[in-house]
């Protein structure tokens, strides 16, 4: 565990990935779980014509107090990127002030995708959150993983609290198994995450 | 005439129902109201961002949540005919639409209002058509405003909850009797996932209690006829009464809104001041801007500005009287307005505000702002750069009659866009 400064409020989350991976849900499934977690939440999906594979967008506000701000995250204090492969398409660290963390769903190490982050300010961690999905879900949606190992570097709630958001907001779409595999893949995301930087965090 | 008598509202001080908090989006909080409700009829037709909420409400009907008949129909025209016709047959009937959907139903919403028919239409704000665009504006919510509707608008889900709630009450007012539209931000605020706290069913059913019309075409005994052919004889009599009703509604919306917060600990006004006690220069909006546009006033304060907001809760019928006492002090007044009055003297929530300081004799300097057409993205800055132009206007005295135009690529000289 590199990092466990506590977390500034409001905090602002940025989410980067493609249509179908999940990013939506995964934004409110960490809106839901900072609810649980006795936070005002918020959490808004950048939504223009939905097309699977797709870059798409979403954002995650966790404050004390009711949002009043509604629009994008411009600074954000975390990005996720579910798909590694918009590094460089799209600049997922945009406004990312020092001292601030991204996750990385990537078979490379922190240390690897600095070199194509190209920060050596701010907080890399990375998780193979694909192969989590695949061996534990049976489908390639890293966005549980994620989470999980978002928590790594962002916790604002417990795994415990995360795990009850998945199973609720889960649960009332999908089958137990489908469930379990998600908790799982959520306790491997944070399990298997590895972390590199730290700093003041913003 | 216009009855202006003052509403009885109780004042034995009531506890604030226990809430229970959920994380939705504003459709989701909408339809969660509905549920509350539970109304006979139910008649929608999805279009982006509406379509969050009869999608969830559809849910509610097919599990046998509520009992609601759940009308299916080919358009938006059809949505609110069926309103119309289950309205007049006595029956609690709601809507729901965005944008397009609304420009589709547009005679009918003079029919539903000139029928006095107490009919709830949900509008998910959303951009008129060409060129195509699903992302928010107050396009539909500015061209519905002559059609006799009372309007309601909020800024978070939380809100949408809320004033569906009271539109209820307020259209359903044995002196009110007009439809109420509940206007929330297209994806700002319908797909917005926040804490919102829902009150227990008990305590909203009591709130809104039964719907039971005066008469209706199937009451027993009625002679009432519906959609009349109404020519020479009666028709401007009619429309009169119609323009009296919808005046004397406002009393009606602020008793509504007072009981609310008796219930709920949620206490909203026909219109939101934010930091105006003492405000010089204020800015005047409608919607999910509000986050921007507090943090403008609170960056124009820290620099030494007596800066203020003022947030438009009631748009039909426009609170004028409120308005110009809220306004009172300014000396500098900007107004924000999500969509073009195309032609028009000035754009449309301008020349509400226009028209409210008129007979003033100490009116402040105004300046219009046009923002956020087809959801380009509202930012701090832009509220910042407007506040600026107000602050500038508040030191030289001179008032500018050009509209600015907050986040457009123009090149101000040619008038063509800039890259």
């Amino acid at each position: 565990m590199v990092t466990t400064t506590p977390v500034a409020l409001p905090a602002e989350v940025r989410w980067h990935g493609r249509g179908g991976q999940g990013v939506v849900t995964a934004s409110r499934l960490l809106a839901t779980a900072a609810l649980e977690g006795g936070y005002y939440p918020q959490s808004l999906p950048d939504f223009g014509a939905e097309r699977s594979g797709a870059p798409i967008a979403a954002y995650t506000r966790i404050g004390d107090k009711p949002p009043t701000m509604r629009g994008p995250v411009d600074s954000p204090g975390l990005v996720l990127v579910l798909d590694p492969s918009l590094i460089g398409n799209v600049d997922v660290l945009e406004g990312m002030a020092s001292g601030s963390a991204v996750v990385v769903n990537s078979i490379r190490t922190p240390e690897d995708e600095q070199t194509r982050l190209i920060r050596d300010d701010i907080v890399i961690c990375t998780v193979d959150a694909t192969a989590i999905a695949v061996e534990l879900i049976g489908r390639p949606l890293p966005n549980t993983p994620m989470l999980g190992a978002l928590l790594r570097v962002f916790p604002m709630v417990t795994l415990e609290t995360m795990a009850e958001a998945v199973s609720k907001q889960l649960g009332e779409l999908f089958p137990e198994r489908v469930v379990e595999g998600n908790i799982a893949a959520l306790e491997r995301g944070y399990e298997t995450a590895t972390t590199i930087g730290e700093g003041e965090r913003s | 005439m216009v009855d202006t008598r003052e509403r009885p509202v109780s004042d034995d001080a009531v506890e604030a129902a226990p809430s229970t908090a959920i994380a939705v989006n504003g459709g989701e909080a909408i339809a969660y109201a509905l549920k509350q409700i539970e109304p006979e009829v139910v008649a929608a037709y999805p279009i982006t961002p509406q379509t969050l909420i009869i999608e969830k409400f559809a849910e509610y009907c097919a599990d046998g949540v509520v009992r609601t008949e759940y009308i299916n129909v080919e358009s938006e025209h059809a949505a609110l005919s069926a309103c119309v016709g289950a309205s007049a047959a006595g029956a609690r009937a709601i809507t729901a639409t965005a944008g397009p959907g609304l420009a589709l139903m547009f005679e009918m919403l003079g029919v539903t209002s000139g029928m006095r028919l107490p009919i709830v239409m949900h509008l998910c704000t959303r951009a008129l058509s060409a060129p195509l665009n699903i992302l928010g504006d107050h396009s539909d919510a500015m061209a519905m405003r002559e059609t006799g509707w009372v309007m309601l608008s909020g800024s978070s889900p939380q809100e949408a909850y809320d004033l569906a709630l009271v539109a209820q009450t307020v259209a359903e007012h044995p002196d009110v009797m007009l439809p109420c539209a509940n206007l929330v931000d297209g994806f700002m605020v319908t797909h917005a996932v926040e804490r919102v706290d829902v009150l227990p069913d008990d305590v909203v059913r009591d709130y809104v209690g039964e719907y039971e019309p005066e008469t209706s075409l199937l009451a027993e005994g009625s002679t009432a006829t519906y959609g009349a052919l109404d020519f020479r004889d009666y028709y401007f009599e009619h429309r009169r009464q119609q323009e009296a009703a919808l005046y004397a509604s406002q009393p009606v919306v602020e008793a509504s809104l007072k009981r609310f917060g008796e219930i709920s600990g949620r206490h909203h006004q026909i219109l939101e001041p934010y930091r105006m006690d003492d405000a010089e220069v204020v800015l005047v909006f409608m919607g999910s801007a509000e986050g921007q546009a507090h943090a403008a006033v609170d960056a124009a304060r820290a620099a030494g500005v007596k800066a203020g907001a003022l947030r438009i809760r009631l748009l039909r019928p426009f609170p004028v009287d409120a308005i110009a006492e809220a306004l009172s002090g300014a000396r500098v007044v900007g107004v924000m307005d999500r969509a073009i009055g195309f032609g028009s003297a000035v754009n449309p929530l301008l020349a509400d505000i226009k028209s409210a300081l008129w007979s003033r004799t100490d009116r402040p300097l105004m300046k219009g702002f046009v923002y956020g057409l087809g959801g380009r993205v509202v930012t701090l800055g832009q509220l910042n750069q407007a506040l600026g132009e107000l602050v500038s206007a508040f030191e030289s005295g001179e008032e500018s009659t050009t509209t600015t135009y907050l986040g457009l690529r123009e090149d101000p000289e040619s008038a063509e866009v800039s890259s």
